[in-house]
Protein backbone atom coordinates (compact mmCIF):
# COMPACT_ATOMS: atom_id res chain seq x y z
CA UNK A 1 0.00 0.00 0.00
CA UNK A 2 1.24 3.12 -1.19
CA UNK A 3 0.15 6.45 1.18
CA UNK A 4 0.79 9.95 0.19
CA UNK A 5 -0.79 12.18 3.08
CA UNK A 6 -1.17 15.54 2.36
CA UNK A 7 1.34 16.39 -0.31
CA UNK A 8 2.62 20.10 -1.18
CA UNK A 9 4.68 21.40 -3.48
CA UNK A 10 5.97 24.43 -4.60
CA UNK A 11 8.02 25.36 -7.52
CA UNK A 12 10.06 28.39 -7.66
CA UNK A 13 7.19 30.30 -5.68
CA UNK A 14 4.07 29.12 -7.69
CA UNK A 15 2.06 26.21 -5.66
CA UNK A 16 2.08 23.06 -7.99
CA UNK A 17 0.38 21.01 -5.84
CA UNK A 18 -1.42 21.42 -2.85
CA UNK A 19 -2.33 18.99 -0.12
CA UNK A 20 -2.62 15.92 -2.37
CA UNK A 21 -3.45 13.19 -0.50
CA UNK A 22 -4.48 9.23 -2.05
CA UNK A 23 -3.81 5.67 -1.37
CA UNK A 24 -2.62 2.70 -4.18
CA UNK A 25 -3.39 -0.87 -3.06
CA UNK A 26 -1.32 -3.45 -4.67
CA UNK A 27 -2.42 -5.30 -7.62
CA UNK A 28 -3.93 -2.42 -9.24
CA UNK A 29 -3.50 -0.06 -12.56
CA UNK A 30 -4.36 3.49 -11.54
CA UNK A 31 -3.74 5.90 -13.56
CA UNK A 32 -2.87 9.68 -13.25
CA UNK A 33 -4.63 12.19 -15.51
CA UNK A 34 -5.20 16.13 -16.28
CA UNK A 35 -4.70 19.14 -17.93
CA UNK A 36 -0.70 20.06 -19.24
CA UNK A 37 1.18 21.81 -16.58
CA UNK A 38 -1.36 19.54 -13.70
CA UNK A 39 1.32 18.60 -12.15
CA UNK A 40 1.21 15.09 -13.06
CA UNK A 41 5.14 14.77 -13.62
CA UNK A 42 5.64 16.92 -10.38
CA UNK A 43 3.54 14.45 -8.66
CA UNK A 44 5.65 11.43 -9.19
CA UNK A 45 8.72 13.05 -8.41
CA UNK A 46 7.56 14.35 -5.71
CA UNK A 47 6.82 10.67 -4.87
CA UNK A 48 9.93 9.59 -5.47
CA UNK A 49 11.68 12.80 -3.39
CA UNK A 50 13.22 13.73 -6.42
CA UNK A 51 12.03 17.82 -5.53
CA UNK A 52 11.79 19.26 -2.50
CA UNK A 53 8.56 18.23 -1.04
CA UNK A 54 7.01 21.42 1.05
CA UNK A 55 4.30 19.80 3.04
CA UNK A 56 3.21 15.98 3.17
CA UNK A 57 4.77 12.38 3.42
CA UNK A 58 4.92 9.36 1.41
CA UNK A 59 4.38 6.32 3.41
CA UNK A 60 4.72 2.72 1.58
CA UNK A 61 4.18 -0.66 3.21
CA UNK A 62 4.49 1.67 6.52
CA UNK A 63 8.26 3.19 6.22
CA UNK A 64 8.79 6.59 4.32
CA UNK A 65 9.45 5.50 1.01
CA UNK A 66 12.79 7.40 0.75
CA UNK A 67 13.70 4.82 3.13
CA UNK A 68 13.14 2.16 0.44
CA UNK A 69 13.83 3.16 -2.73
CA UNK A 70 14.85 0.09 -4.31
CA UNK A 71 11.46 -0.83 -3.95
CA UNK A 72 10.25 1.59 -6.39
CA UNK A 73 10.94 1.06 -11.00
CA UNK A 74 10.65 4.66 -12.31
CA UNK A 75 10.04 5.57 -16.13
CA UNK A 76 10.79 9.24 -17.23
CA UNK A 77 9.34 10.68 -19.65
CA UNK A 78 10.67 10.65 -23.16
CA UNK A 79 12.13 13.80 -23.35
CA UNK A 80 13.76 13.57 -20.20
CA UNK A 81 16.17 11.09 -21.71
CA UNK A 82 19.38 11.79 -23.73
CA UNK A 83 19.41 9.70 -26.83
CA UNK A 84 22.89 10.64 -28.22
CA UNK A 85 23.54 9.16 -24.54
CA UNK A 86 27.01 6.45 -26.02
CA UNK A 87 25.15 3.24 -24.39
CA UNK A 88 23.74 0.09 -25.68
CA UNK A 89 20.17 -1.36 -25.16
CA UNK A 90 21.49 -4.12 -22.59
CA UNK A 91 23.42 -1.47 -20.72
CA UNK A 92 20.08 0.47 -20.51
CA UNK A 93 18.98 -2.52 -18.80
CA UNK A 94 21.47 -3.30 -16.45
CA UNK A 95 21.64 -0.44 -15.04
CA UNK A 96 18.18 -1.66 -13.11
CA UNK A 97 20.52 -3.69 -11.00
CA UNK A 98 22.81 -1.35 -9.99
CA UNK A 99 21.46 -1.38 -6.63
CA UNK A 100 21.23 -5.33 -6.51
CA UNK A 101 24.85 -5.57 -6.79
CA UNK A 102 25.95 -3.03 -4.63
CA UNK A 103 29.11 -0.64 -4.34
CA UNK A 104 32.17 -1.98 -6.11
CA UNK A 105 30.44 -5.17 -7.09
CA UNK A 106 30.16 -5.66 -11.23
CA UNK A 107 26.53 -7.36 -11.86
CA UNK A 108 26.26 -10.92 -10.99
CA UNK A 109 25.00 -13.60 -12.96
CA UNK A 110 21.63 -13.14 -11.79
CA UNK A 111 21.26 -9.82 -12.82
CA UNK A 112 22.43 -10.91 -16.14
CA UNK A 113 19.67 -13.34 -16.36
CA UNK A 114 17.05 -11.16 -15.31
CA UNK A 115 18.61 -8.48 -17.53
CA UNK A 116 17.75 -11.23 -20.96
CA UNK A 117 14.93 -11.76 -19.87
CA UNK A 118 13.77 -8.52 -19.33
CA UNK A 119 14.53 -7.85 -22.88
CA UNK A 120 13.05 -10.53 -24.44
CA UNK A 121 10.11 -10.03 -22.58
CA UNK A 122 9.83 -6.87 -24.32
CA UNK A 123 11.11 -8.32 -27.36
CA UNK A 124 14.42 -6.48 -27.87
CA UNK A 125 16.78 -8.90 -26.93
CA UNK A 126 17.65 -9.39 -30.49
CA UNK A 127 18.95 -5.64 -30.50
CA UNK A 128 20.74 -5.71 -27.18
CA UNK A 129 23.67 -4.19 -28.97
CA UNK A 130 22.18 -0.91 -30.46
CA UNK A 131 23.06 2.04 -29.15
CA UNK A 132 19.81 3.41 -27.82
CA UNK A 133 19.77 6.30 -30.26
CA UNK A 134 19.04 3.82 -33.24
CA UNK A 135 15.48 2.45 -32.47
CA UNK A 136 12.17 3.40 -32.92
CA UNK A 137 10.36 5.17 -30.44
CA UNK A 138 8.24 2.46 -29.34
CA UNK A 139 11.46 0.37 -29.33
CA UNK A 140 13.18 2.90 -27.09
CA UNK A 141 9.92 2.83 -24.59
CA UNK A 142 10.47 -0.78 -24.17
CA UNK A 143 13.98 -0.64 -23.55
CA UNK A 144 12.62 1.60 -20.33
CA UNK A 145 10.19 -1.04 -20.19
CA UNK A 146 13.01 -3.53 -19.29
CA UNK A 147 14.77 -1.27 -17.11
CA UNK A 148 11.52 -1.29 -15.25
CA UNK A 149 10.95 -4.99 -15.49
CA UNK A 150 14.67 -5.77 -14.53
CA UNK A 151 14.44 -3.69 -11.40
CA UNK A 152 12.16 -6.40 -9.49
CA UNK A 153 10.67 -3.97 -8.01
CA UNK A 154 7.05 -3.85 -5.87
CA UNK A 155 5.91 -0.24 -7.01
CA UNK A 156 6.04 1.49 -10.76
CA UNK A 157 6.26 4.58 -11.66
CA UNK A 158 5.53 5.55 -15.52
CA UNK A 159 5.61 9.27 -16.63
CA UNK A 160 3.49 8.86 -20.14
CA UNK A 161 4.90 5.97 -21.43
CA UNK A 162 2.09 5.78 -23.93
CA UNK A 163 3.40 9.05 -25.51
CA UNK A 164 4.50 8.36 -29.34
CA UNK A 165 4.54 5.15 -29.50
CA UNK A 166 3.43 2.06 -32.11
CA UNK A 167 0.34 -0.12 -31.72
CA UNK A 168 3.00 -3.17 -31.15
CA UNK A 169 4.54 -1.26 -28.50
CA UNK A 170 1.39 0.01 -26.86
CA UNK A 171 -0.23 -3.42 -26.58
CA UNK A 172 2.93 -4.73 -24.94
CA UNK A 173 2.83 -2.19 -22.68
CA UNK A 174 -0.40 -2.76 -21.36
CA UNK A 175 -0.26 -7.05 -21.35
CA UNK A 176 2.67 -6.17 -18.96
CA UNK A 177 0.67 -3.81 -16.80
CA UNK A 178 -1.45 -6.74 -16.42
CA UNK A 179 1.38 -9.26 -15.89
CA UNK A 180 2.27 -6.91 -13.35
CA UNK A 181 -1.20 -6.55 -11.82
CA UNK A 182 -1.60 -10.16 -11.35
CA UNK A 183 2.17 -10.41 -9.69
CA UNK A 184 0.45 -7.93 -6.76
CA UNK A 185 2.34 -4.71 -8.11
CA UNK A 186 1.40 -1.66 -7.21
CA UNK A 187 1.03 0.70 -10.46
CA UNK A 188 0.75 4.61 -11.24
CA UNK A 189 0.84 5.67 -14.59
CA UNK A 190 0.50 9.50 -15.99
CA UNK A 191 -1.47 9.34 -18.91
CA UNK A 192 -2.91 11.05 -21.77
CA UNK A 193 -4.90 9.13 -23.14
CA UNK A 194 -8.73 9.65 -23.51
CA UNK A 195 -12.04 7.82 -23.76
CA UNK A 196 -11.90 4.18 -24.28
CA UNK A 197 -8.31 3.76 -23.33
CA UNK A 198 -9.23 4.51 -20.09
CA UNK A 199 -10.84 1.82 -19.37
CA UNK A 200 -7.93 0.04 -18.69
CA UNK A 201 -7.78 1.71 -15.10
CA UNK A 202 -8.59 -0.23 -11.83
CA UNK A 203 -8.52 3.61 -10.87
CA UNK A 204 -8.41 6.88 -11.67
CA UNK A 205 -6.49 10.08 -10.74
CA UNK A 206 -7.53 13.27 -12.22
CA UNK A 207 -5.21 16.27 -10.97
CA UNK A 208 -5.14 19.61 -11.40
CA UNK A 209 -2.56 21.15 -9.09
CA UNK A 210 -5.03 19.64 -6.20
CA UNK A 211 -6.72 16.02 -6.81
CA UNK A 212 -9.87 16.53 -8.14
CA UNK A 213 -11.80 13.11 -8.14
CA UNK A 214 -10.30 9.61 -7.42
CA UNK A 215 -11.94 6.34 -8.29
CA UNK A 216 -13.03 3.96 -10.90
CA UNK A 217 -13.01 5.39 -14.53
CA UNK A 218 -16.61 5.86 -14.29
CA UNK A 219 -17.00 7.71 -11.11
CA UNK A 220 -14.24 10.11 -12.08
CA UNK A 221 -15.05 11.06 -15.68
CA UNK A 222 -17.88 12.99 -15.17
CA UNK A 223 -18.62 15.96 -16.57
CA UNK A 224 -18.46 18.09 -13.14
CA UNK A 225 -15.15 16.68 -12.37
CA UNK A 226 -13.58 17.47 -16.20
CA UNK A 227 -15.00 21.01 -15.88
CA UNK A 228 -13.92 21.53 -12.96
CA UNK A 229 -9.69 20.01 -13.80
CA UNK A 230 -10.27 21.31 -17.22
CA UNK A 231 -12.26 24.45 -17.03
CA UNK A 232 -13.76 24.21 -20.34
CA UNK A 233 -17.03 22.02 -21.67
CA UNK A 234 -15.71 19.26 -23.93
CA UNK A 235 -18.20 17.49 -26.28
CA UNK A 236 -19.96 14.83 -25.49
CA UNK A 237 -18.72 11.51 -26.68
CA UNK A 238 -19.35 7.33 -26.06
CA UNK A 239 -16.80 6.67 -23.37
CA UNK A 240 -17.95 2.96 -22.77
CA UNK A 241 -20.29 1.56 -25.07
CA UNK A 242 -20.76 -2.10 -23.17
CA UNK A 243 -22.40 -0.29 -20.43
CA UNK A 244 -24.29 1.75 -22.05
CA UNK A 245 -23.29 5.06 -20.23
CA UNK A 246 -22.76 8.12 -21.58
CA UNK A 247 -19.47 9.45 -20.66
CA UNK A 248 -17.39 12.90 -21.37
CA UNK A 249 -14.17 13.03 -22.53
CA UNK B 1 63.99 9.46 -38.18
CA UNK B 2 64.90 7.37 -34.79
CA UNK B 3 67.32 10.15 -34.40
CA UNK B 4 64.94 12.90 -34.74
CA UNK B 5 62.37 11.09 -32.32
CA UNK B 6 65.17 10.10 -29.75
CA UNK B 7 66.94 13.94 -29.80
CA UNK B 8 64.65 15.77 -27.10
CA UNK B 9 64.90 12.56 -24.59
CA UNK B 10 68.38 13.42 -23.87
CA UNK B 11 67.03 16.35 -21.89
CA UNK B 12 65.43 15.56 -18.37
CA UNK B 13 62.75 18.23 -18.67
CA UNK B 14 61.83 16.83 -22.15
CA UNK B 15 61.33 13.17 -20.03
CA UNK B 16 59.26 14.56 -17.67
CA UNK B 17 57.46 16.77 -19.58
CA UNK B 18 56.65 13.70 -22.35
CA UNK B 19 55.49 11.30 -18.89
CA UNK B 20 53.18 14.12 -17.98
CA UNK B 21 52.45 14.91 -21.31
CA UNK B 22 50.91 10.78 -21.58
CA UNK B 23 49.26 10.47 -18.55
CA UNK B 24 47.30 13.61 -18.84
CA UNK B 25 46.58 12.40 -22.07
CA UNK B 26 45.09 9.51 -20.77
CA UNK B 27 43.37 10.89 -17.80
CA UNK B 28 41.73 14.22 -19.75
CA UNK B 29 39.94 12.46 -22.27
CA UNK B 30 38.62 10.07 -18.96
CA UNK B 31 37.40 12.61 -17.45
CA UNK B 32 35.91 14.81 -20.39
CA UNK B 33 33.90 11.89 -21.25
CA UNK B 34 31.85 12.69 -18.30
CA UNK B 35 31.27 16.39 -18.96
CA UNK B 36 30.80 15.91 -22.82
CA UNK B 37 27.88 13.07 -21.47
CA UNK B 38 26.25 15.57 -19.30
CA UNK B 39 26.40 18.75 -21.81
CA UNK B 40 29.16 20.46 -19.26
CA UNK B 41 31.89 20.83 -21.55
CA UNK B 42 32.58 24.05 -21.17
CA UNK B 43 32.10 23.57 -17.59
CA UNK B 44 35.81 22.29 -17.43
CA UNK B 45 36.89 25.34 -18.94
CA UNK B 46 34.71 27.42 -16.42
CA UNK B 47 37.02 25.94 -13.66
CA UNK B 48 39.80 25.67 -15.18
CA UNK B 49 39.74 29.98 -14.96
CA UNK B 50 38.37 29.24 -11.63
CA UNK B 51 41.52 28.06 -10.42
CA UNK B 52 43.47 31.32 -10.61
CA UNK B 53 42.00 33.15 -7.08
CA UNK B 54 43.09 29.96 -5.12
CA UNK B 55 46.33 30.21 -6.94
CA UNK B 56 47.26 33.75 -6.50
CA UNK B 57 46.25 33.22 -2.37
CA UNK B 58 47.69 29.79 -2.08
CA UNK B 59 50.88 31.85 -3.13
CA UNK B 60 50.34 34.74 -1.21
CA UNK B 61 50.08 32.93 2.17
CA UNK B 62 52.50 30.50 1.23
CA UNK B 63 50.74 27.32 1.42
CA UNK B 64 50.16 24.44 -1.20
CA UNK B 65 49.12 26.56 -4.59
CA UNK B 66 47.48 23.51 -5.75
CA UNK B 67 45.18 23.41 -2.39
CA UNK B 68 44.61 27.00 -3.29
CA UNK B 69 43.39 26.05 -6.73
CA UNK B 70 41.62 23.05 -5.78
CA UNK B 71 39.02 25.05 -3.19
CA UNK B 72 38.76 27.84 -5.44
CA UNK B 73 37.87 25.62 -8.81
CA UNK B 74 35.78 23.62 -6.37
CA UNK B 75 33.77 26.62 -4.82
CA UNK B 76 32.98 27.82 -8.66
CA UNK B 77 31.55 24.24 -9.53
CA UNK B 78 29.13 25.19 -6.40
CA UNK B 79 28.02 28.21 -7.18
CA UNK B 80 27.12 27.45 -10.68
CA UNK B 81 25.10 23.98 -8.60
CA UNK B 82 23.54 26.57 -6.54
CA UNK B 83 22.59 29.39 -8.53
CA UNK B 84 21.16 26.76 -11.51
CA UNK B 85 18.94 25.48 -9.09
CA UNK B 86 17.46 28.58 -6.90
CA UNK B 87 17.00 31.17 -10.04
CA UNK B 88 15.54 30.33 -13.51
CA UNK B 89 18.68 31.59 -15.42
CA UNK B 90 20.28 28.98 -17.74
CA UNK B 91 23.42 27.12 -17.23
CA UNK B 92 25.15 28.75 -19.74
CA UNK B 93 24.84 32.56 -18.61
CA UNK B 94 25.49 31.23 -15.35
CA UNK B 95 28.87 29.70 -16.56
CA UNK B 96 29.81 32.86 -18.24
CA UNK B 97 29.16 34.75 -15.76
CA UNK B 98 31.25 32.68 -12.91
CA UNK B 99 34.03 31.78 -15.35
CA UNK B 100 34.92 35.73 -15.78
CA UNK B 101 34.39 37.15 -12.91
CA UNK B 102 36.57 34.72 -10.91
CA UNK B 103 39.39 34.58 -13.50
CA UNK B 104 39.30 38.95 -13.11
CA UNK B 105 39.37 38.31 -9.30
CA UNK B 106 42.46 35.86 -10.20
CA UNK B 107 43.99 38.65 -11.77
CA UNK B 108 43.21 41.33 -10.00
CA UNK B 109 44.62 39.44 -6.84
CA UNK B 110 47.94 38.67 -8.34
CA UNK B 111 48.49 42.21 -8.89
CA UNK B 112 47.23 43.57 -5.62
CA UNK B 113 49.03 40.53 -3.45
CA UNK B 114 51.77 41.35 -6.15
CA UNK B 115 52.56 37.72 -6.53
CA UNK B 116 55.90 36.62 -8.66
CA UNK B 117 53.46 33.93 -10.30
CA UNK B 118 54.64 33.59 -13.82
CA UNK B 119 50.95 34.12 -15.09
CA UNK B 120 51.69 32.91 -18.92
CA UNK B 121 52.92 29.21 -17.69
CA UNK B 122 49.84 28.89 -16.09
CA UNK B 123 47.76 30.44 -18.55
CA UNK B 124 49.57 27.88 -21.79
CA UNK B 125 51.58 25.57 -20.29
CA UNK B 126 55.41 25.23 -19.87
CA UNK B 127 56.90 22.29 -20.41
CA UNK B 128 60.23 23.60 -19.82
CA UNK B 129 59.12 23.91 -15.81
CA UNK B 130 58.50 20.33 -15.80
CA UNK B 131 59.73 18.87 -12.33
CA UNK B 132 60.42 15.50 -11.20
CA UNK B 133 57.85 16.73 -8.46
CA UNK B 134 55.73 17.56 -10.65
CA UNK B 135 55.45 14.30 -12.41
CA UNK B 136 54.91 12.68 -9.52
CA UNK B 137 51.80 14.33 -8.37
CA UNK B 138 50.62 14.01 -11.82
CA UNK B 139 51.15 9.98 -11.22
CA UNK B 140 48.98 10.41 -8.13
CA UNK B 141 46.23 12.18 -9.41
CA UNK B 142 45.94 9.92 -12.38
CA UNK B 143 45.98 6.63 -10.69
CA UNK B 144 43.76 8.05 -8.36
CA UNK B 145 40.84 9.19 -10.55
CA UNK B 146 41.15 6.24 -12.96
CA UNK B 147 41.05 3.64 -9.68
CA UNK B 148 37.96 5.96 -9.10
CA UNK B 149 36.31 5.57 -12.28
CA UNK B 150 37.03 1.86 -12.36
CA UNK B 151 35.48 1.61 -9.02
CA UNK B 152 32.20 3.72 -9.50
CA UNK B 153 31.89 2.97 -12.79
CA UNK B 154 28.42 1.46 -12.99
CA UNK B 155 26.91 4.24 -10.26
CA UNK B 156 28.92 7.14 -12.55
CA UNK B 157 26.89 5.27 -15.83
CA UNK B 158 24.22 5.69 -14.10
CA UNK B 159 24.28 9.49 -12.88
CA UNK B 160 25.55 10.79 -16.07
CA UNK B 161 22.78 8.87 -18.44
CA UNK B 162 19.57 9.89 -15.93
CA UNK B 163 20.45 11.73 -12.52
CA UNK B 164 16.72 11.70 -11.66
CA UNK B 165 16.53 7.69 -12.43
CA UNK B 166 20.16 7.43 -10.55
CA UNK B 167 18.46 9.55 -7.25
CA UNK B 168 15.37 7.51 -7.42
CA UNK B 169 17.29 4.82 -6.88
CA UNK B 170 19.10 6.00 -3.99
CA UNK B 171 22.58 6.75 -5.05
CA UNK B 172 24.23 10.09 -3.62
CA UNK B 173 23.49 12.53 -6.45
CA UNK B 174 25.37 15.39 -4.71
CA UNK B 175 28.04 13.32 -3.46
CA UNK B 176 28.69 11.71 -7.37
CA UNK B 177 28.49 15.41 -8.33
CA UNK B 178 31.10 16.55 -5.78
CA UNK B 179 32.97 13.53 -6.73
CA UNK B 180 33.04 14.43 -10.19
CA UNK B 181 33.86 18.42 -9.92
CA UNK B 182 36.64 17.48 -7.84
CA UNK B 183 38.18 14.70 -10.79
CA UNK B 184 37.80 17.49 -12.75
CA UNK B 185 39.72 20.26 -10.77
CA UNK B 186 42.49 17.65 -9.72
CA UNK B 187 42.66 17.13 -13.33
CA UNK B 188 42.87 20.67 -14.53
CA UNK B 189 45.80 21.01 -12.38
CA UNK B 190 47.54 17.70 -13.14
CA UNK B 191 47.38 19.47 -16.71
CA UNK B 192 48.41 22.97 -16.19
CA UNK B 193 51.97 22.79 -16.24
CA UNK B 194 51.51 20.71 -20.00
CA UNK B 195 48.34 22.35 -21.65
CA UNK B 196 47.58 25.58 -19.36
CA UNK B 197 44.61 26.43 -17.68
CA UNK B 198 42.93 28.43 -20.65
CA UNK B 199 43.64 25.44 -23.19
CA UNK B 200 43.39 22.33 -20.96
CA UNK B 201 39.39 22.52 -21.91
CA UNK B 202 40.53 21.35 -25.34
CA UNK B 203 42.46 18.18 -24.01
CA UNK B 204 39.15 18.00 -21.81
CA UNK B 205 37.10 17.61 -25.04
CA UNK B 206 38.69 16.95 -27.98
CA UNK B 207 40.04 13.53 -28.18
CA UNK B 208 36.82 12.42 -25.93
CA UNK B 209 34.74 13.24 -28.92
CA UNK B 210 36.91 12.77 -31.65
CA UNK B 211 36.35 9.17 -29.98
CA UNK B 212 32.46 9.64 -29.64
CA UNK B 213 32.12 9.71 -33.54
CA UNK B 214 33.46 6.00 -33.44
CA UNK B 215 32.09 4.25 -30.29
CA UNK B 216 28.39 3.14 -28.79
CA UNK B 217 29.81 2.93 -25.30
CA UNK B 218 30.84 5.12 -23.06
CA UNK B 219 33.51 2.61 -21.93
CA UNK B 220 34.84 3.23 -25.43
CA UNK B 221 34.67 6.37 -25.97
CA UNK B 222 36.89 6.80 -22.52
CA UNK B 223 39.95 3.85 -24.01
CA UNK B 224 39.68 5.39 -27.52
CA UNK B 225 40.21 8.93 -26.23
CA UNK B 226 42.46 8.31 -24.04
CA UNK B 227 44.71 6.78 -26.91
CA UNK B 228 44.15 9.76 -28.57
CA UNK B 229 44.69 12.03 -26.30
CA UNK B 230 47.95 10.17 -25.61
CA UNK B 231 48.80 10.72 -29.42
CA UNK B 232 47.93 14.40 -29.28
CA UNK B 233 49.99 15.11 -26.75
CA UNK B 234 53.01 13.55 -27.29
CA UNK B 235 52.74 14.68 -31.29
CA UNK B 236 52.47 18.37 -29.61
CA UNK B 237 55.35 17.58 -27.06
CA UNK B 238 57.54 17.20 -30.30
CA UNK B 239 55.86 20.03 -32.76
CA UNK B 240 56.29 22.69 -29.50
CA UNK B 241 60.02 21.15 -29.11
CA UNK B 242 61.22 21.59 -32.46
CA UNK B 243 59.38 24.69 -33.80
CA UNK B 244 60.40 26.31 -30.04
CA UNK B 245 56.82 26.88 -29.46
CA UNK B 246 54.38 26.66 -26.46
CA UNK B 247 53.26 23.00 -25.92
CA UNK B 248 49.87 23.77 -24.74
CA UNK B 249 48.80 25.01 -28.12
CA UNK B 250 50.73 22.83 -29.99
CA UNK B 251 49.32 20.03 -28.34
CA UNK B 252 45.49 21.23 -29.08
CA UNK B 253 46.01 21.71 -32.63
CA UNK B 254 47.21 18.33 -33.16
CA UNK B 255 44.02 17.49 -31.02
CA UNK B 256 42.21 19.12 -33.50
CA UNK B 257 43.09 17.96 -36.17
CA UNK B 258 42.72 14.41 -35.42
CA UNK B 259 38.95 15.78 -34.70
CA UNK B 260 38.81 16.80 -38.17
CA UNK B 261 40.02 13.71 -39.69
CA UNK B 262 37.00 11.78 -37.61
CA UNK B 263 34.30 13.87 -38.44
CA UNK B 264 35.53 13.64 -42.03
CA UNK B 265 36.23 10.29 -42.20
CA UNK B 266 34.90 8.31 -39.39
CA UNK B 267 32.64 5.25 -40.73
CA UNK B 268 29.81 5.46 -39.64
CA UNK B 269 29.51 9.57 -38.75
CA UNK B 270 31.76 10.96 -40.73
CA UNK B 271 30.74 13.44 -42.77
CA UNK B 272 32.33 12.25 -46.34
CA UNK B 273 31.91 8.73 -45.50
CA UNK B 274 28.84 7.77 -43.56
CA UNK B 275 26.50 5.31 -45.75
CA UNK B 276 23.97 7.24 -47.64
CA UNK B 277 27.20 9.90 -48.46
CA UNK B 278 29.00 7.05 -50.35
CA UNK B 279 25.89 5.58 -51.61
CA UNK B 280 25.16 9.56 -52.84
CA UNK B 281 28.48 9.77 -54.33
CA UNK B 282 28.65 6.47 -56.10
CA UNK B 283 25.75 7.64 -57.79
CA UNK B 284 27.09 10.45 -58.91
CA UNK B 285 30.23 9.03 -59.93
CA UNK B 286 28.06 6.51 -61.95
CA UNK B 287 26.39 9.20 -63.69
CA UNK B 288 29.21 11.20 -64.99
CA UNK B 289 30.76 7.25 -66.34
CA UNK B 290 27.56 7.20 -67.50
CA UNK B 291 27.18 10.68 -69.44
CA UNK B 292 30.69 9.79 -70.76
CA UNK B 293 29.95 6.75 -72.30
CA UNK B 294 26.87 8.82 -73.97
Amino acid sequence: MLEVRHLSVNYRGIQALADVCFKLAAGRLVGLIGPNGAGKSTLIKAILNLIPIREGQVIYQGLPLKQQRQQVAYVPQRSQIDWDYPITVWNVVMMARTAHAGWFHAPSRTSREVVKEALLRVEMFGLRDRQIGELSGGQQQRVFLARAIAQQAELFLFDEPLTAVDKKTEALILEIYAELKAQGKTLLISCHEWGEALNHYDRLLLLNQRLIANGSPIEVMTLENIQCAYGVCPQPQRFHQSKETMYFC
Amino acid sequence: MLEWLLEPLAFEFMRNALITGILVGVLCPVVGTYLIVQRMALLGDVMAHSVLPGLAIAFFLRVNILFGAFVSGLLSAFLIAWLRSQTRIKVDAVMALIFSSFFALGVLLITLLRNKLDLDSFLFGDILGVTLTDVGRTVVVTLLILSLVKLFYKELLFYTFARDGAEAIGLPVNLIYFGLMAAVTLTIIASMQTVGVVLVVSLLVGPAITAYLFVKELHQMMVLGAIIGVISSISGMYVSYYLNVPSGPSIVLVGFGLFLLAVLFSPNQGILTRPEMVDRSTRIFRQLKDLRRG
